[in-house]
Formats: C-alpha cells, sequence, structure tokens
C-alpha cells in the first residue's frame, strides 16, 4: 500500500521519484474515469476545497475545479480581484477565514513566490500549489512528464528542451526538477536575458541557437513570453523573438527527425510557434489538458486520503 | 499462522463447473449478459469462469469486464492503511445489459454496495446478480446476498478466508487463516 510522502504539494522540489511515480498510476486510473460516459466518482464526497486565486488563470483554475468536482468534493472558488484583499486584509487571515468554513484543502496561485510554503506553516490546511510566481507550477510539470510518458512510453532517458522565457517562468523550474529526477536530459534554449543566471548550478545546460536545440531534443516544451512580469525590455521586439527562438512549420519539417511539440498555454500564436505548429501531428497541447484534468484529480485525491478524520 | 483448507482444487475445479452449469441455465447463450470481475481477487474467478464457459460448454463470445471500486468505497480516508487502485477494463457499455458481477469472497457486502454504484458509469443494466466463489454467513453489513454461490462458509470476524489462484498464487485453493 502506498502513499506521498508529502502532506501538501508545494513544488516538485519537495516529492521524491516514488511520489511522481505514484501520482502517474493514480492519473492513469482518472484518466480512465473521465473517459467513462459517466466521469465522476464519489471518493472525496466529504473533502472540501477552496480554489484562491491571486493571479489570472483560465485553464489551471478550470482543470483544477473540474478535477475536483470530479471527485465529488465541495468546492468554493476566490479570485482575489472581487475580495477582501483588496481592502488590505493579510494573506493569512484571509486563508484562516476560509478554513473556519471548515475547508479541508487549499489551492492556491500567488504572484509571490513562496506564498505556498509560507501558508502549509501557518494555517491548518492540506496546500496545493497552483503557482506561486517564478517559483514552481507543479502539477503543470506532473501533467507535461505525464504526456511525455503517455506520447514516448517513458521519461527516463528522454532529452527535453525548455525554450523561451525561462526567467520568468515556474513551469520550468518545476519542470527541471521533474524530468531530472525522472532520469530525463534537459537542456534551455532562449534569449540570454531569458536565462537564468546560475540555470547551470541545475544541471541544465543552455543552447542558445534554437535548430541545434530542436535537432539535439526528443521534446520541445515551449514557454510563452511573460510580457506582465517584465519591467524592462529583455529583447528588441516580438518580431526579433519569433525570428530566433519561434518555432514553425518550415523548421519543424526541415529537422532530421520527428519531435514532439508541448505548451502550457495560453499560446501567443505567431511569436513562440506559429498555429500550423500548434495544430499540428506532433503537437500534444491538448493533450496536455486533458491528462492536466487526471493528473490534479490524482494529486487531490492522494493528498485527501492523508487528511484523517 | 495456522490455516485450515477449506477447498482443495479439486474440490475448487467442481464448483466452478457448478457454477458455469447454473449461469448458463439462466443466460442461455449470454447474449444479453455481460460478466464483471470485480478487482482486484474477483479477475481470476471472472476469467476462469469465462474460459470453462468456452472451452468446455462452448458458449462463444461472452463479454468479460473488470471493475475496480476504489473510488466508490465507503471506507475512504477511515482505514489505516492508503487505497489502492487497479485497472477498470470495461470496453463495452452495459445499457439494458444482464450484468452479472464475479466476485471471490462475500463478506459485509460493502464492495458489492461500491460496485452496483461504480457499474452505473458505464451505463443502466437491465438486471444485476452475483456470483460468489464464498459467501460468508451471518457477516453482512447490507442487504446483499449472492445469486450463485460456490460454498458458505461460517467465520468469525478475526478470521480471514484466502482464496488462491494457481496463476497467482501457486494452486487452487481455498484457506481459513
Amino acid at each position: 500500500m502506498k502513499e506521498l510522502s508529502v502532506n501538501h504539494l508545494l513544488g516538485i522540489k519537495y516529492l521524491v521519484k516514488e511520489d511522481i511515480d505514484l501520482i502517474f498510476e493514480t492519473a492513469d486510473h482518472f484518466k480512465e474515469v473521465i473517459n467513462r460516459p459517466i466521469k465522476k466518482v464519489p471518493s472525496l464526497r466529504d473533502i472540501t476545497i477552496a480554489n484562491i486565486f491571486f493571479e489570472n488563470s483560465t485553464r489551471t483554475k478550470l482543470s483544477f475545479e473540474l478535477a475536483q468536482k470530479r471527485l465529488s468534493a465541495d468546492v468554493i472558488s476566490f479570485s482575489a480581484a472581487q475580495s477582501s484583499v483588496k481592502k488590505g486584509e493579510t494573506l493569512i487571515d484571509t486563508v484562516n477565514n476560509i478554513l473556519s468554513m471548515k475547508v479541508d484543502m487549499v489551492v492556491m496561485r500567488h504572484a509571490n513566490p513562496g506564498a505556498a510554503y509560507f501558508l502549509s506553516q501557518n494555517v491548518k490546511a492540506s496546500i496545493v500549489n497552483a503557482g506561486d510566481g517564478a517559483h514552481e507550477h507543479p502539477t503543470q510539470a506532473l501533467l507535461d512528464s505525464f504526456s511525455i510518458r503517455e506520447k514516448l512510453g517513458e521519461v527516463a532517458g528522454r532529452k527535453v528542451v525548455i525554450v523561451g522565457d525561462i526567467l520568468h517562468s515556474r513551469v520550468a523550474l518545476s519542470n527541471i526538477y521533474a524530468l531530472q529526477m525522472q532520469g530525463a536530459e534537459v537542456k534551455v534554449c532562449g534569449p540570454k536575458t531569458l536565462i537564468p543566471k546560475y540555470i547551470e548550478s541545475l544541471g541544465v545546460s543552455v543552447e542558445p541557437n534554437l535548430r541545434k536545440a530542436l535537432e539535439w531534443c526528443d521534446v520541445a516544451n515551449m514557454l510563452r513570453v511573460q510580457n506582465e512580469r517584465m519591467d524592462v525590455n529583455y529583447f528588441p521586439s516580438t518580431r526579433e523573438y519569433a525570428q530566433q527562438y519561434g518555432v514553425d512549420k518550415a523548421l519543424l519539417d526541415s529537422l532530421n527527425k520527428e519531435i514532439v511539440i508541448m505548451h502550457p498555454g495560453p499560446i501567443n500564436r505567431g511569436v513562440e510557434i506559429t498555429s500550423d505548429v500548434a495544430d499540428s501531428q506532433q503537437s500534444v497541447i491538448l493533450d496536455q489538458v486533458e491528462n492536466g484534468v487526471a493528473i490534479r484529480m490524482a494529486v487531490i485525491y492522494l493528498l485527501a486520503s492523508k487528511i484523517k478524520q | 499462522m495456522s490455516q485450515k483448507i477449506l477447498l482443495t482444487a479439486k474440490e475448487v475445479n467442481i464448483i466452478l463447473h457448478r457454477l458455469a452449469c447454473q449461469l448458463i441455465e439462466k443466460h442461455l447463450d449470454f447474449s444479453e449478459t455481460v460478466l464483471i470481475g470485480l478487482q482486484p481477487r474477483g479477475k481470476f474467478l471472472a476469467e476462469r469462469i469465462k474460459q470453462i464457459l468456452e472451452q468446455e460448454y462452448k458458449v462463444a463470445s461472452i463479454q468479460l469486464g473488470f471493475l475496480d471500486i476504489t473510488f466508490f468505497r465507503d471506507d475512504f480516508r477511515r482505514g489505516e492503511k492508503p487505497l489502492e487502485a487497479n485497472k477498470t477494463q470495461i470496453d463495452f457499455l452495459v445499457e439494458n445489459k444482464k450484468v452479472v458481477f464475479i466476485d471471490d469472497v462475500l463478506y459485509t457486502g460493502r464492495s458489492i454496495n461500491a460496485a452496483l454504484t461504480a457499474i452505473q458509469s458505464f451505463g443502466r443494466p437491465s438486471e444485476v446478480e452475483l456470483l460468489t466463489l464464498i459467501d460468508r454467513r451471518f457477516s453482512r453489513h447490507l442487504p446483499i446476498q449472492p445469486d450463485y454461490r460456490g460454498r458458505q462458509v461460517d467465520a468469525i470476524n478475526n478470521e480471514k478466508v484466502k482464496v488462491c489462484w494457481i496463476e497467482n498464487d501457486g494452486e487452487d485453493a481455498v484457506y481459513l487463516i
């Protein structure tokens, strides 16, 4: 009988390989469940979950909500824009007020790195990090690896290049941790200004040339340029970025092998990838979204099973 | 640990043939019937019954699926050990079919209760029956009884009935532990 080694999902950094394996095995079962005519199981009918989003989100929020509803949990969702946070309430106060309404689990997205960790130290509930600033986005990394495993059989030994805005990306960091833990090789590729200075200390090499990076890899994970986190100009123009670091069909077809294209969304079509690439056979972008629900069901189910009555 | 043999390989074999015959008596050519083995241990019994029906009684094209009830159990977070899921494999709809649940031991009836909920995800069966190799008498928590039973057993609560299958445990036998 297996269970997770952690009581919260704060980041991939806090997990061990066995946790990832267990999450994937459980997600396999849930993927079968969400393809049934009736896509719902009653496991979490006595669990209440609050989704607290201090930053905008479409996919992640919907995916978490759907995962919770498919597990029959009671769900309350909360966006900071319409809340008392604007009136000056602190994070701990906000969450403790929600918890006094008998909530068992909190899924939180926050602009500050470490917000989920901070919360886990200060409130009594199981915390799931749905993205904390440019730090970690663990469920995204899990669903990315799960999609690679589904497409290529296994993650171990695969070569993955993460392309784009590594500096501002929580998806990149979580992916680096998750992929390395499973024995994959990781490179990053992007403009020098968008590569963190000490990225090599994570055991990741930098390949500034996109064509070389694509020729090396089995999987390319294309990241969005996070304009909302940029206070200065990191590259001359979007056009120049697209020319140097955007993947189009011609580039893809000129490679001597077929690589898998991933994107965590939202896509800026024509910037990091063109439309024909995003919609091509090689792209698993929509599979990633489907797998996201299964992965989040698995994470929530496994964490909930550790909440004692 | 002391253990007492309840059924030998020979007895298990005779009982499986009887159960197969009882199924044929009721379901004839199985055109409207599907067999559902309950994971994890009902799978072996279901496969064996299917094999006997096909090979010895020449019933063709039996639909067999496996149902995992982990996510439908009523003891989530109540036990000491975490629940472990198994594969559900039902490649057909059960809408308007006669469903026969197959499990090795019927004890409290809670698994069958969960299975009755779980099977609804695959359609609305016209009828549901239960086939079990061992029926532990006087231990039911719910009003659930088997339609086909191999052997009735009286066992006290801290005793365990273990069904062994040659493909998994090296022999066909039933023990009281």
